[in-house]
């Protein structure tokens, strides 16, 4: 067991600096009109530094570097780009610890996930789209014996990324690699509720990157991300949050006729068919930690298994050991790497899942456990800290249908496997899904039927690069995680040549 | 008092009102997914457009403020919300997405009741 120390305590691995600024054209700039936002740890509800707070004329500065430097990095060769990815991977992995330490500090998930998972996940992803670029080639289609298409992959040239608060420093590399492997300029605005955490990163890899070919400016949403997301500068947004922001994104785009790639979430169905309880043994004990990986990052995940759809036959004993294993996680200081389950990203965040807890149970779901704020004492008592619930209802209510994105599952029973699809597709999304099963033609069936971009079989919450990730339904447009990516931050040229001299005849 | 299907606190009408002075009349759309999921967005009026996918819930009248402040929300989301009284509070907080309220420091976040079947039957 480890604790760390609060960064900016004695003791810390990792310190962040008192403010921030944003990052354009490879140094750090100071907003123009002056202002700054205090950032709060989760942990403590403390604030622990100041960040830019961005408008318009600082996006505009940041698109100015970006399409600066845009045109000469997307002219570097594929080994060139993918060297640099490498280095970068490569410096994260020298500083790991310190890394991961800071971004739980940040956003409150425990420290043995960002050690284990967001951190070593990010380093990967590095080195994954380094691979993939080296890899990969354009075609040539003999049209007829004198004519030949040739399809080459250009850069879209100045993209705008707009990332999520609960993975800061992964999901922000889950957008920047494609874009950067592709040869791409990137604006990107990190949540405002983990402004820091990128910085940091970057203070380890800047040196790496030419300057202008990453810029981060921060600020709140309606006045950094709008000018961004609506700017006719920018080639493509990608953006992951919620519904209606990423419509009012495809708005913009539509007016600047520009792509976009959306994650917006989910309701993802995790089902369990009666043959895991057949015997008393590894996978029965496997099948319960997937039950219970709602908990993960405290629920905020996209692919929160969040609804639980246990088959009737083995309704009663499989719920009340899942209840048991989740009444077993331990809740506590983030920094701990003992610790399973930490702080809510944000108050707000805290005071929505709350309010879900509220109408679950005025719906006439029941509580098995959990339901309500945890109050940790000492110093953690202005963190932001939820009981890991498990609510038993069905799938009209409320709690059922929208992303609590907390640590809150909801159960329910099915009868047989045509009832287990029903539910499990009786939802506006379509981002994840679990299917649990001794029985490879049952799981086979079941994944292909559910109507989700992702279905773990057997397994829950791994993200390994080379894994498609991305949804069907409202939960969005793309693909990420995945080689395919690179095509969402790619123009296809084609060179259609001719090799006759003979005139075509038409004229 | 006729049924209605969305009510503000007097703390998010307060800030209702400091909004409404500071940009122009406004709207919110209620969000669904995640991360910022489930909070009601709150924008210039106009500004995130509507259609037919979407359904008006109410018009709301807020004291001090001329013009109603309409709140919409995609219809797909309103099959399941329908049985439900909304609301609109305001809480500590920064929120994500693109809602007016973010840079003073709070967010709109809905509270929900169920709805009485007398209510039902009058919104019906």
């Amino acid at each position: 067991m480890t604790v760390y120390s609060a960064p900016g305590s004695d003791g810390a691995i990792v310190n962040y600096e008192s403010r921030y600024d944003h990052f354009i054209g490879g140094e750090y700039v100071p907003p123009a009109k002056g202002q700054y936002f205090a950032n709060p740890s989760p942990v403590t509800g403390q604030d622990f530094c100041e960040v830019a707070r961005g408008t318009a004329e600082d996006v505009e500065k940041a698109l100015d570097a970006a399409h600066g430097a845009a045109d000469a990095w997307g002219r570097t060769s594929t080994a060139e780009r993918a060297n640099i990815l490498n280095k970068i991977a490569d410096r994260m992995e020298q500083n790991l610890e310190k890394l991961a330490v800071a971004e739980c500090w940040e956003n409150g998930k425990p420290v043995r996930e960002t050690l284990a998972a967001d951190i070593p996940l990010a380093i990967d992803h590095f080195r994954y789209f380094a691979g993939a670029i080296r890899a990969q080639e354009g075609t040539a289609g003999e049209i007829d014996d004198d004519t030949v298409a040739y399809h080459f992959h250009e850069p879209l040239g100045v993209v705008a990324q707009i990332i999520p608060w609960n993975f800061p420093i992964l999901m922000a590399v889950w957008k920047l690699a494609p874009a950067l492997a592709a040869g791409n300029a990137v604006v990107l605005k990190p949540a405002e509720q983990t402004p820091a955490s990128i910085h940091y990163w970057m203070s380890l890899v800047a040196d790496l990157i030419p300057p202008g070919v990453v810029n981060i400016v921060n600020g709140f949403g309606v006045e950094a991300g709008k000018p961004l997301a609506s700017s006719n500068r920018v080639a493509k947004v990608a953006f992951t949050g919620e519904t209606t922001t990423g419509r009012l994104i495809m708005q913009y785009a539509s007016e600047n006729l520009i792509p976009v790639t959306l994650e917006l979430g989910g309701k993802s169905p995790n089902i369990f068919f009666e043959d895991v309880s057949r015997l008393d043994d590894d996978f029965y004990d496997k099948s319960l930690e997937g039950f219970s990986m709602f908990a993960l990052n405290q629920g905020e995940v996209c692919t929160c298994p969040s609804r639980a759809l246990i088959q009737q036959s083995i309704y009663s004993d499989f719920l009340a050991a899942g209840v048991k294993r989740v009444e077993n996680l331990k809740q506590g200081n983030p920094l701990d790497t003992d610790t399973q389950v930490g702080a809510q990203a944000s108050n707000d965040q805290l005071e929505k899942i709350l309010s879900y807890l509220d109408i679950g149970r005025q719906e006439g779901a029941k509580v098995l456990t959990g339901g309500a704020r945890a109050d940790l004492g000492g110093n953690l008592s202005g963190g932001y800290y939820v009981q890991p619930t498990i609510f038993q209802g069905n799938n009209s209510m409320r709690i059922f249908q929208e992303e609590i994105f907390g640590p809150v599952v909801s159960v329910t029973s099915f009868d047989d496997y045509a009832d287990a699809i029903k539910i499990a597709n009786d939802t506006l999304y379509g981002l994840g899904a679990g299917v649990w099963t001794r029985d490879i033609n049952t799981a086979y069936r079941a994944g292909r039927a559910i109507k989700a971009g992702r279905v773990w079989t057997n397994s829950y919450h791994l993200y390994p690069a080379h894994a498609a990730f991305g949804g069907y339904k409202q939960s969005g447009i793309g693909r990420e995680n995945h080689k395919m990516m690179l095509d969402h931050y790619q123009q296809t040229k084609n060179l259609l040549v001719s090799y006759s001299p003979k005139a075509m005849g038409f004229f | 008092m006729p049924a209605t299907r969305v009510d503000v606190t007097p703390a998010a009408a307060d800030m209702m009102r400091q909004l409404r002075g500071q940009h122009g009349p406004l709207m919110f759309h209620q969000s669904g997914g995640c991360c910022d999921g489930s909070s009601p967005m709150c924008y210039l009026e106009g500004e995130f457009r509507t259609g037919q996918s979407d359904v008006l819930l109410e018009s709301l009248k807020i004291d001090g403020v001329d013009e109603p402040i309409t709140f919409w929300m995609s219809a797909s989301q309103f099959e399941l919300w329908k049985h439900t009284h909304l609301t609109v509070d305001v809480v500590p907080g920064r929120g994500s997405g693109f809602s007016l309220e973010a840079p003073e420091g709070v967010r709109f976040l809905i509270r929900s009741r169920l709805l009485t079947e007398q209510e039902l039957v009058e919104l019906s």
